[in-house]
């Protein structure tokens, strides 16, 4: 399994491999529950039996390397702003220039192609309801595509983040 | 406090001062990896390390932040397949469905959203990421059998292209 999640990365993204057993640690151990202490990396370190310095480029290089996107907060959604689910059924023909115009927009921070009728579907985040319902109306003006607007209404999922079962 | 039963969207901002709000907007892209980082933190925006520390521990307990930690990319470390997997569930029976889904560790996200009929059914939305479809298929059969759904419409919108992935900028 090991040598699979491997090749599997050397494909994604030619990551120099094995990963070592510290990054396994750090990508599966720290998902929550980091260190909120005046020096985060170092009691990560002491944990780990590493130095500050190698959690510290450890992260750096996963980093770079597309494994993390980011180590910090993940928000409850519309707690700090306001944010929405949304949907297109964009012919094929123009699902490019679609994706474009809905990426255009600092407001959406999601977006994907799923096969489906309804074939484009984005998130986007604003400070509040007004200016969200704006984004998205004006999405919908400029490309002539009507958005279907998917707020939520309950969250019925804890976030533990996300077990990478490395064994 | 359970937030699940507070109407979403009602509580937001009100409950954040102006210093937490420029905290917020100066973690989003994360923290600096550097040994002080909640000290470079505060100093991009003028507050003492201890205060941010104390600022984020309040936004933890009220759960404005659901985590505090590393923030993985799936589909780098050869989660290359996931599917939003939609259900059209009778309203009655949302809450219970939602937390039995909500329970499975493939499970990424699970959330109730509106109907938009007559173009949209589903009512009843989750994320699972997988190594590949076939693991997908099979986790949206277990979860079919262990929450009783054989009765419940749905579909399995695996996804095809990524246009974009980040964290929310607010």
């Amino acid at each position: 399994m090991t040598h699979r999640i491997n090749q599997q990365l050397n494909e994604a993204n030619n990551v120099s491999l094995p990963l070592s057993m510290l990054e396994r640690r750090l990508l599966n151990d720290f998902q929550h529950d980091f260190p909120l202490t005046a020096t985060p990396y170092a009691d990560i370190a002491a944990r780990l039996g590493v130095t500050e310095q190698e959690v510290i480029d450890t992260l750096q290089k996963l980093q770079e390397q597309g494994a993390i996107s980011r180590v910090g907060a993940v928000f409850r959604p519309n707690r700090v702003g306001v944010s929405t689910l949304a949907a297109m059924a964009v012919a094929p023909e123009r699902l490019d220039e679609v994706a474009q115009l809905v990426n255009g927009y600092a407001e959406v921070n999601h977006n994907y192609e799923r096969e489906h009728e309804f074939n484009l579907w984005f998130v986007a985040t604003a400070r509040d309801t007004l200016h969200l319902k704006t984004v998205l109306h004006e999405i919908e003006v400029r490309s002539g595509i009507k958005v279907l607007y998917l707020p939520l209404v309950e969250d019925y999922h804890i976030d533990l983040g996300f077990d990478l079962k490395w064994s | 406090m359970n937030v699940a039963k507070l109407p979403q969207g009602m509580l937001q901002s009100a409950e954040l001062d102006g210093r937490d709000k420029a905290l917020v907007a100066a973690i989003q892209t994360g923290l600096p990896l550097c040994p002080h980082p909640y000290a470079e933190i505060g100093r991009r925006i003028g507050m003492e390390e201890a205060e941010v520390i104390q600022r984020l521990q309040r936004l933890l307990d009220d759960e404005f932040i659901k985590r505090m930690g590393v923030v993985v990319r799936h589909h780098e470390l050869g989660y290359r397949a996931n599917a939003m997997v939609v259900w059209d569930v009778p309203d009655s029976q949302v809450a219970e469905l939602g937390r039995c889904l909500g329970q499975f560790d493939f499970i990424t996200l699970c959330y109730q959203r509106p109907r938009r009929l007559p173009q949209w059914r589903y009512n009843l939305f989750c994320m699972i990421h997988g190594r590949d479809r076939d693991e997908v298929i099979g986790c949206v059969d277990l979860v079919i059998e262990q929450c009783a759904l054989q009765d419940i419409a749905h579909e399995v919108l695996f996804s095809r292209r990524r246009f974009k992935q980040r964290g929310a900028r607010y």
